[in-house]
């Protein structure tokens, strides 16, 4: 199918808009374009909008607007669309690879066929950006891992992960914010909260930013958590 | 200000603090959460006269108790068929009463529903998280999960005995055997005779249920091909399938993003009901369309409205009723 973009209507309250099927950076960047769209101009009755690879979630209030009226607005929206300047900030995350902080360090080194600096240098060189969020609050998954680094998700899920742990599968990589089970390899700890705790920023990142990984030692790790 | 305190003496797993949720975070991965059934979060309030949106306890399936050890304070409970008592007094299900320093408020599973609201008549003081003191169950962020042995405070606690009633619950508040589904929006990755599976056969609400989404049991809905779908954005209420052919409903703590297809969605007028169902509970799903759905949000705001706008209205005082039931005993005796 290539009739792109297409508006779906989803049960009482929601259009999807798709702009394509796959993990792509143009279908991404469309949007994202939408997605700035909308929160400069609001269509009446929006409630959110939730971005994601290839498709944008328009949530509206059914007592307000219907599913055509905000289609349409979601139209006008695109084709009245600039390439909209770039609203992104440029991101830095503290890592440290400290052994015990990094328990998959090794193992992912040795199935890349790298040292374990080789290994880190790959991260820290990867050129990412956050695609959307998902999974549990302020999982901003980042796409961006090089391919000397990309390995499927390991067999089994692994309990009790901390927070702030930098895990990486196939091209991505986040940072988690919660204590959960997790099946990617954990290569690092970072002491930069995604949830900052501050009430008008309370998210480090906007979905579009591109994030840069910075090494830290364990002195500099201690003193930062 | 008076204040009321409660010693939880015993709450099961899944009871939390919730408000009306916060709505607008989707995009940093985070759900609304709020009550799981929103008519009767709202019921709760309006029976016992406060302003709706406020932070109540939501009672799950494993039930409270709670022994006030301080002051005096009205409550309100809607949602289910729970078993109230107060000391060794029935209530409810559906109520409002008072209690005081000493007394013990216990609310059980009854006939039927799986979530009762527990309104106070004041504030209850709890944390918040992003604006909002529902509590999203993986993370414990917001008001937070009730656990036994901890303390619930109400600030501004009033009695408002003048409130003090039973209420019939609706009949719109029960699940029904018949569920609506809005198909999509990701039905194109089933196969014809799957997605006619989907409202032709019977299912049963899993024994996996919680604030999360509750899995459901019967046919297998095989996805067609394969399952490489990018992550989507997911809204609650949908029916989302796993690998295996599972459909699971997505409710008040779901995910907001997710890679397997969702082959319908339940939409939101529909779920508070369902959301009451239980474990074992037949499903027939309804296909209608988006238009069908969101005409039939509006008629269901209308009902809610006028069904709460009535709950609101204080019954009277005891003096009051008394004067009222002694008006038409006179017109009574006046015919003898």
């Amino acid at each position: 199918m290539t009739d792109f973009p297409r508006f779906v209507a989803v049960s009482d309250r929601a259009v999807l808009a798709e702009f394509g099927d796959q993990i792509d950076t143009d279908i991404y960047a469309d949007v994202l374009r939408l997605d700035r769209a909308l929160a400069a101009q609001p269509v009446a009755g929006l409630i959110e909008a939730v971005p994601a690879y290839a498709n944008l979630l328009v949530v509206f209030d059914p007592l307000e607007t219907d599913h055509d009226e905000v289609s349409a607005g979601l139209r006008a929206l695109l084709d009245g669309a600039q390439d909209a300047p770039e609203q992104t900030t440029a991101r830095r995350v503290a890592v440290c690879y400290d052994g015990d902080l990094a328990p998959d360090l090794e193992e992912v080194a040795r199935q890349s066929g790298l040292s374990v600096e080789e290994a880190i240098n790959a991260h820290l060189s990867g050129d990412y950006s956050v695609f959307l969020y998902g999974f549990a609050p302020g999982y901003a998954y980042m796409a961006g891992v090089p391919e000397a680094l990309q390995l499927p998700r390991k067999p089994a899920a692994v309990r009790g992960v901390p927070a702030g742990s930098v895990i990486i599968a196939g091209p991505q990589c986040l940072i988690t914010t919660l204590t959960m089970p997790t099946g990617w390899w954990i290569i690092g700890r970072s002491p930069t909260p995604v949830l900052t705790g501050d009430a008008d920023r309370p998210f480090l990142f906007d979905v579009g930013d591109p994030v840069t990984f910075e090494r830290i030692d364990r002195a500099a790790f201690e003193a930062a958590t | 200000m008076s204040v009321a305190r409660f010693k939880v003496v015993h709450a099961g797993p899944h009871c939390s603090v919730q408000d009306a949720g916060r709505p607008g975070n989707m995009r940093f991965g985070v759900p609304a959460s709020g009550p799981m059934d929103r008519l009767a979060f709202d019921a709760a309030h309006a029976a016992i006269g406060n302003p709706q949106g406020g932070a109540l306890i939501e009672v799950s399936m494993g039930g409270l108790t709670l022994e006030c050890t301080e002051g005096a304070v009205g409550f309100a409970v809607a949602g289910g068929g729970f078993k109230v008592t107060l000391d060794r007094e029935t209530l409810g299900p559906w109520c409002v009463a008072s209690m005081v320093a000493g007394q013990t408020l216990t609310i059980r599973p009854g006939e039927w529903g799986s979530w009762a609201c527990l309104a106070f008549g004041g504030t209850l003081e709890v944390e918040t998280w992003l604006g909002s003191a529902a509590t999203h169950a993986q993370s414990g962020f917001g008001g937070g999960a009730i656990t036994s042995g901890q303390v619930v405070t109400v600030a501004g606690a009033e009695r408002r005995d003048g409130r003090a009633t039973a209420i019939e619950p609706p009949t719109f508040a029960r699940p029904g055997a018949k569920v609506p589904v809005v198909p999509g929006p990701q039905d194109r990755f089933f196969a014809p005779e799957t997605l006619a599976a989907l409202t032709s056969e019977t299912f049963r609400i899993g024994d996996a249920y919680d604030r999360m989404g509750v899995r459901l049991s019967g046919v297998a809905l095989p996805v067609a091909g394969s399952l490489d779908m990018p992550s989507e954005p997911v809204l609650k209420g949908s029916v989302q399938v796993s690998g295996d052919g599972t459909p699971t409903v997505l409710l008040a703590d779901h995910q907001t993003t997710g890679g397997y297809p969702k082959i319908a969605t339940v939409p939101g007028h529909a779920l508070d009901a369902f959301c009451q169902s239980r474990s074992g509970d037949a499903v027939r799903f309804v296909a209608v369309t988006p238009e069908a759905a969101l005409k039939q949000a509006r008629a269901d705001h209308d009902r809610r409205a006028a069904f709460l706008g009535a709950l609101a209205e204080a019954p009277g005082s005891l003096a009051d009723r008394l004067a009222r039931a002694n008006l038409i005993d006179g017109v009574t005796d006046g015919g003898d």
